[in-house]
């Protein structure tokens, strides 16, 4: 038997939840960001968003093509840390630059994500690409409950 | 800085192993006391960690380009005991083998640069750059299990290279102890259709010009190729791209597993590690192989594009144009080398990320052709600021594991960097100074300007005056393709 992982209420006409941010003052030559969310699955959304918002400007993709994976892991940490390293791999095997993201996280014996992503295949002439993400690091890597928000912060080597 | 540190002798510092528990040996630090001073906390969080990891020999080290990393600091060399020391990817990189090669040709500023922007051209063509970016070799699956045994060979032996090629890449552009079952089928798949690839971030192809008041050491520099005024040299920045990164990926995993089994810990989990004599640690490094034997031959095609560019532009042969390899050093990589410990030569695992190899003259590892001065050692600077070709020493092998510095080294981010200049501005005012840029993104244009890299001549000064390499001359770009 697998239940969905238990969403985190949130107020959400109170307050607005900073999707993510790039950090400047740590890993210089890489790309470190700090993502948050109310729940967890937005939190692994978030994540994607800002891997590939390093290596794309968002406006200039169109979301026509869909790709869809499943990962299993025994730690939330693991998990994250496999969902983003999948979506690398597959921006290279498919040569696509992904942009909306949907998933669904269950527990059981060990944590389950089902992932639905949309994007585009790679056109250096229509996208306004910035830098390619080589791997995800597990430097300074953490994901974390506060009271409100699910936290997690990434190291991308670029 | 929290660590207590002092000065071992003019541009060596040292953190004693007392500063943090669990270090096993003594952190050091090179470089002059501007550079140390200015850099930043992760390089000496990172230091001292490596400090403590199973097997290390005499002491962790980052050169005078170090900068935060993860895992080791950029800039970080540690050599390990093979029975019980360890083999860690975070003292690799992703980028497994990334590494610089310098072309030299016969001509001089003036026959190129009225054919500049036609050259830049047609290179930015032939050599595919930047984000989703695919070669132009087509591979099948077995084709590229050869090429991961064999790197530079099977360039040759397939049309895109010179026999003579091969003596002067390091390691003769192939490494033993490829082991091609020991890599994934996600990395088999990542990168197989990007031979041939520029990649993106810092990496680069340079058209440069070696500046004739700039020579410090004419006779290595004559050795090298040097043999005109205003001579026009070629050099490229890139690695083992989408294949490498993914065996990296893959192994951090194994190893974080490994490390349970092994009762190994470590202060960050990127400096994952196993004894290297363990079967994991064996596998990894079969596989690491695979992924530096790749990047040799990413390198050479891309040569092979960048004869194919000139031949057409300047409608010669690229032999009457003289474009010979000078050299070919890797910068992220573990690999092993005997070195005098107690008085006894002992074989040992040195992991070098992003630092270069700098053996002296009379080493036997270093190529015939170069064996009587040293081999070259070439140190990539920004885009703005130009790159140097020095020469390995004795005294590097004696101070630093026969390692240098790799690169001048970060000091901005690239979010800092991209908010200081737009990448449209920094194009116009670099094509002001004679620099033809092509580049497939702007805002990756715009990270990688010179004020966000430290000074070069410093560091290079900085190892130079340590004696653990010597410069032979100064290159300045006047073409750069970027990704």
């Amino acid at each position: 038997m697998s239940s969905k992982v238990k969403k985190k209420k949130g107020n959400k006409k109170t307050s607005q939840v900073r999707p993510f941010r790039f950090l400047e003052k740590i890993a210089i030559a890489d790309a470190a960001f700090e993502a948050q969310a109310r729940t967890l699955e937005e939190l692994f959304v978030n994540c994607a968003k800002a891997t590939f918002d390093a290596m794309v400007d968002f406006k200039t993709v169109t979301p026509n093509q869909v790709e869809k994976l499943k990962l299993e892991n025994k730690t939330l940490e693991d998990l994250l840390f496999d969902w983003l390293a999948e979506l690398i791999y597959l921006k290279d095997l498919k040569a696509m630059l992904f942009k909306e993201f949907s998933v669904k996280i269950y527990k059981n014996e060990n944590y389950r994500l089902e992932g639905e992503v949309k994007g585009e295949a790679i056109d250096q002439n229509k996208h306004e690409l910035r830098a390619d993400v080589k791997a995800v690091t597990y430097h300074l890597f953490e994901v974390k409950k506060t009271n409100r928000l699910w936290k997690a912060k990434v190291i991308l080597d670029i | 800085m929290q660590y207590k540190m002092h000065k071992v002798k003019e541009g060596i510092w040292e953190i004693p192993k007392t500063e943090k528990e669990g270090m096993l040996v003594p952190a050091r630090v090179l470089g002059t006391d501007k550079l140390v001073k200015e850099m930043d906390d992760g390089v000496f969080n990172q230091v001292t960690n490596v400090a403590c990891l199973p097997g290390i020999q005499k002491y962790a080290l980052c050169m005078p380009d170090g900068h935060w990393g993860y895992g080791f600091p950029i800039g970080g060399v540690a050599a390990f005991e093979l029975e019980k020391g360890v083999i860690s990817p975070g003292g690799i990189g992703f980028d497994i083998n990334c590494g610089m090669r310098l072309v030299k040709t016969n001509l001089t500023l003036e026959e190129v640069q009225p054919k500049l922007p036609q050259l830049m051209d047609k290179i930015f063509y032939s050599v595919p750059a930047g984000v989703g970016c695919k070669g132009f070799v087509k591979l099948t699956p077995n084709q590229f299990r050869e090429i991961m045994v064999k790197g530079v060979d099977w360039c040759i032996e397939n049309g895109y290279g010179w026999k003579e090629d091969k003596e002067r890449i390091e390691e003769y552009g192939r490494i033993a102890g490829a082991k091609p079952e020991k890599v994934s089928k996600h990395a088999l798949q990542r990168g197989m259709e990007q031979l041939g690839t520029l990649g993106s971030g810092n990496h680069y192809l340079e058209v440069q010009v070696a500046l004739t008041d700039q020579v410090y050491y004419p006779e290595a520099a004559k050795v090298f190729g040097l043999d005109r005024p205003n001579q026009i040299f070629i050099m490229v920045h890139c690695g083992s791209r989408g294949f490498g990164h993914q065996i990296g990926t893959d192994y951090l995993r194994i190893f974080g597993d490994a490390m349970r089994r092994y009762n190994i810990k470590v202060l960050d989990r990127e400096l994952a590690c196993a004894p290297y004599s363990s079967p994991e640690g064996q596998d990894y490094f079969g596989a690491m192989v695979c992924a530096a034997n790749s990047a040799f031959a990413n390198r050479q095609v891309i040569l092979h594009r960048i004869r194919e560019a000139f031949s057409e532009v300047f409608k010669k042969d690229p032999q009457e144009l003289g474009l010979d390899l000078v050299y070919d050093v890797c910068h992220n990589i573990a690999k092993i080398e005997e070195y005098q410990l107690n008085g006894q030569i002992k074989k040992l695992l040195v992991h070098r990320k992003g630092s270069t190899r700098s053996f002296g003259p009379n080493r036997p590892e270093v190529t015939e052709i170069y064996r009587k001065i040293g081999q070259p050692v070439i140190v990539g600077g920004s885009m703005e600021t130009g790159s140097f070709l020095l020469v390995g020493t004795e005294i590097a092998h004696q101070e630093t594991f026969g390692s240098t510095c790799h690169g001048s080294g970060r000091t901005m981010s690239r979010a800092e960097a991209k908010r200081k200049v737009r990448g449209s501005e920094l194009k116009e005012k670099m094509e002001k100074r004679g620099i033809v840029i092509r580049s497939v993104s702007m805002s990756g244009l715009a990270e990688e300007a010179g004020f966000a890299y430290k000074d070069i001549s410093e560091v290079v000064d900085a190892v130079d005056s340590l004696g653990i390499s010597k410069k032979v001359l100064q290159l300045r770009p006047i073409g750069n393709l970027k990704g």
